[in-house]
């Protein structure tokens, strides 16, 4: 089996090398051949394990591969941790990189970097797959770097655009933020446990839990708070959770595959698997686990609510992204992690379809990203209508999709989990989750029905060839549909209710807010038949599609009043909440403005005016002053002399 | 009055307080400088000769021969010395020997 994880990693890395250094020699067909190939054979070995795992019997594996230094005996190892949730992590990452290998034939068709382009998504995989099936917190963190490098180098793929430029540049950045206080949390936990290794790690929870840290001095932190709370600031920058979010929606610069692939479906979700898989540090921390759940929370509803005003079909996209991270984020929370990993899957695959689908309108339309200019679009594209209309389904949550399982499970356990008391923080969370169901519903609708349905806004020349996308752009969508509506109904009872993440996640006994559900659950039909009779998403989610399905097909018009009735919230919307401003009129621009007056005070008039030359001209000054003594007569220097002599000479008889 | 050997100590200081006061209150030729030098030697050769009687051990005296011919020989360099700079400067004022100004 060791081979196979090995072949798992190094198949993607081996052709992103060929393709990066020999990619004009091997030709584009010889490109992408190669790396589909590598992925493809990721994906089946990775299939191939996560059977064995399950139905095989085989016992989940951890070992080390390779001693890279041992320092002060903390071991810095290259090792595997192979468990159900790396399977199902692997498993994903591979099968949604391989539908955007394919997907990319057709998308960059005639980009000039068509090589360039495989071999970074195939390293990308490569860096995602090291991620995921590590076993301890220096390769985690190597996979985390490399992951977020390869979405800078294709955020910025465009690098002649400026803009594409200002977006990867913000994306790293802000990244830089959460790394911080991840690699912060990496070395907490170094400190106290002396050990990078998970199983270590985790062994020592308990003993971390009852130390206090004090950071500042005379302010007691419990050790287990801090250390989460820190390592969650590094999954709130690779998650794009608030307020680390400003760099996703930017992130769309990048071409369309690579937004389906990093920026929805396995990046972003790093820091929902991280925190999966830190569970059992998490779990002895209600203070960090609070945390999570407000952020996740608010960005859950808040984030989503920015969706109804985009009006790029990829930004609005991206937000809805941001929306599904909280809600992923919030099951965290609330301390189900296996239902974030579930809905990571779930979303993983709903989201890369409606990112493709929405390339695949891209193409058509010849690369205008404005939904407003689009419409109609049913008749001209059929696949990607339905495949679209399946991914929208999905993602409003409607029943018997994957989304559906996966975000009504999450809503179930904001509601079980009633370890927090009945407080003002559960309430906050438990309407998020909730009302967020209706903005996703309506945001994705608006963009359905102004895309696919109502007047053609388009010019006529785009309308005149507009046609259906080449096989290579539909193919995948429709494998993409086919799970983003039934993975959850199939195995929503595996991974949740059979104690599918044993061993893997832990939970401990009062904040499983799960339990109640195992008990109810009969299997995925009765599940349906009962939400739908006692939960409010489904009536929430069909609201949703109802207002916008009033608001964009039936009457356009009255569209206008409302948003000048309500044009205060429209220019909070409109701007973000001022996120941005926050971050780039805030701290880059206060950034700036530090530089700046340390460059103009700290360097130009203290350093160099004060030290470097103010030295030099004060010698200068006093040489001055002392070349006076020296007048060059030579009765001056005897007399000197004479006097000097007299002096030494009167001291050593009279003083000796 | 019998002459004892403070008579000769206090001639030897005399002739050196001159030759000093003369080193740098001469202000105009080198010259002078040059034989209030020659005088400052001749002045430590009294203490010499004095001390030599004075203590009977006549190595002090034989001393003297030394520092004369040493005296003599300085004297030449310095006379040498004082050509070569009356050639280059058309002049042996003390008061335009300032090259060593700073």
């Amino acid at each position: 089996m060791h081979s196979i994880h090995l072949l798992i990693i190094l198949a993607p890395l081996l052709a992103a090398v060929v393709v990066g250094f020999f990619g004009h020699r091997i030709g584009r067909a010889g490109s992408h051949w190669l790396t589909i190939l590598a992925v493809g054979i990721s994906f089946v070995l990775s299939s191939i394990v996560l059977y064995q795992l399950y139905w095989g019997g085989l016992e989940a594996e951890n070992y080390k591969l390779y001693t890279w230094a041992i320092s002060n005996e903390i071991a810095m190892e290259i090792g595997f941790l192979i468990d159900n949730l790396t399977a199902l992590m692997i498993v994903v990452v591979s099968f949604v990189s391989l539908m955007v290998h394919i997907y990319t034939i057709g998308y960059m068709r005639d980009d000039p970097g068509y090589q360039r382009f495989f071999s970074y998504i195939s390293l990308f995989t490569f860096s995602m797959l090291i991620l995921v099936m590590s076993n301890n917190f220096l390769q985690l963190f190597f996979g985390w770097e490399a992951v977020g490098l390869f979405s800078y180098l294709l955020i910025g793929f465009w690098y002649q655009r400026e803009s594409a430029i200002l977006a990867n540049l913000k994306a790293f950045l802000i990244n830089r933020v959460g790394d911080f206080g991840f690699i912060l949390g990496i070395a907490a936990i170094v400190m106290y446990t002396n050990s990078l290794d998970y199983v270590t790690v985790f062994a020592n929870a308990e003993n971390i839990s009852s130390q206090n840290i004090e950071i500042f001095s005379g302010i007691s932190w419990n050790a287990m708070s801090v250390i989460c709370i820190l390592l969650f600031i590094g999954a709130m920058g690779k998650s794009a959770q608030a307020p680390l979010h400003v760099w996703l929606p930017d992130s769309m610069e990048g071409p369309t595959p690579i937004s389906a692939l990093i920026h929805a479906a396995t990046m972003v979700t790093a820091g929902i698997f991280m925190v999966a898989r830190m569970s059992p540090l998490f779990e002895y921390s209600e203070t960090a686990l609070s945390v999570v759940l407000v952020v996740g929370s608010f960005t859950a509803f808040f984030m989503g609510l920015l969706g109804v005003v985009q009006n790029d079909i990829k930004r609005l996209i991206a937000y809805s992204t941001l929306s599904q991270l909280g809600y992923m984020t919030v099951a965290l929370g609330v301390s189900a992690y296996s239902v974030a990993i579930f809905h990571l899957m779930t979303h993983a695959f709903f989201k890369a379809l409606l990112f493709l689908a929405a390339g695949s309108v891209i193409i058509a339309m010849h690369h205008e990203q404005d939904i407003r200019n689009m419409g109609g679009l049913k008749k001209y594209m059929p696949l990607t209508y339905f495949t679209a209309l399946a991914g929208s389904l999905a993602l409003i949550g409607f029943p018997g999709t994957s989304g559906f399982f996966s975000k009504d499970i999450i809503i179930e356990a904001v509601k079980h989990s009633h370890w927090m008391g009945q407080g003002i923080i559960y309430w906050i969370s438990y309407l998020s989750v909730l009302l967020g169901v209706f903005v996703t519903a309506l945001y994705t609708f608006r963009m359905f029905f102004l895309v696919f349905h109502g007047e053609e806004h388009m010019d006529r020349k785009t309308k005149k060839d507009l046609h259906e996308s080449p096989p290579v752009i539909t193919i995948p969508l429709i494998l993409l549909a086919i799970p983003s509506l039934i993975a959850g109904w199939v195995t929503i009872e595996t991974v949740l209710f059979n104690n599918y993440f044993e061993g893997a996640i832990f939970v401990t006994g009062l904040h499983n807010s799960l339990q109640g559900l195992a008990s109810e659950f009969t299997g995925s039909f009765n599940f349906l038949l009962h939400s739908l009779k006692s939960s409010p998403v489904f009536y929430l989610s069909i609201s949703g599609v109802a207002t916008s399905w009033f608001f964009y097909i039936q009457r356009p018009d009255i569209r206008g009043m409302i948003s000048l009735k309500l044009s205060g919230l429209r220019n909070l919307l409109i701007n973000k909440y001022y996120f941005d401003d926050l971050w780039v009129k805030g701290f880059a621009a206060g950034g700036r403005q530090v530089g700046y007056f340390l460059w103009k005070k700290g360097d130009e008039l203290i350093i160099d005016g004060l030290i470097v030359n103010g030295i030099a001209n004060n010698i200068r000054q006093l040489a001055l002053i002392l070349r006076n003594i020296q007048t060059g007569f030579l009765y001056h220097y005897a007399f000197i002399m004479i006097i000097g002599l007299t002096f030494i000479l009167g001291w050593l008889l009279w003083y000796r | 009055m019998s002459i004892g050997l403070h008579h000769y100590l206090i001639l030897s200081a005399v002739l050196f307080t001159l030759s000093i006061a003369g080193i740098f209150i001469n202000r105009r030729n080198l010259i002078l400088l040059l034989m209030c030098i020659e005088i400052m030697l001749l002045s430590v050769n009294f203490n010499f000769i004095a001390f030599s009687r004075y203590l009977g051990d006549e190595a002090g005296q034989i001393f003297v021969f030394f520092i004369l011919t040493v005296a003599a020989a300085e004297a030449a360099i310095g006379l040498g010395i004082l050509v070569v700079l009356f050639r280059n400067l058309k002049s042996i004022n003390v008061q335009n020997l300032d090259s060593m100004k700073g």
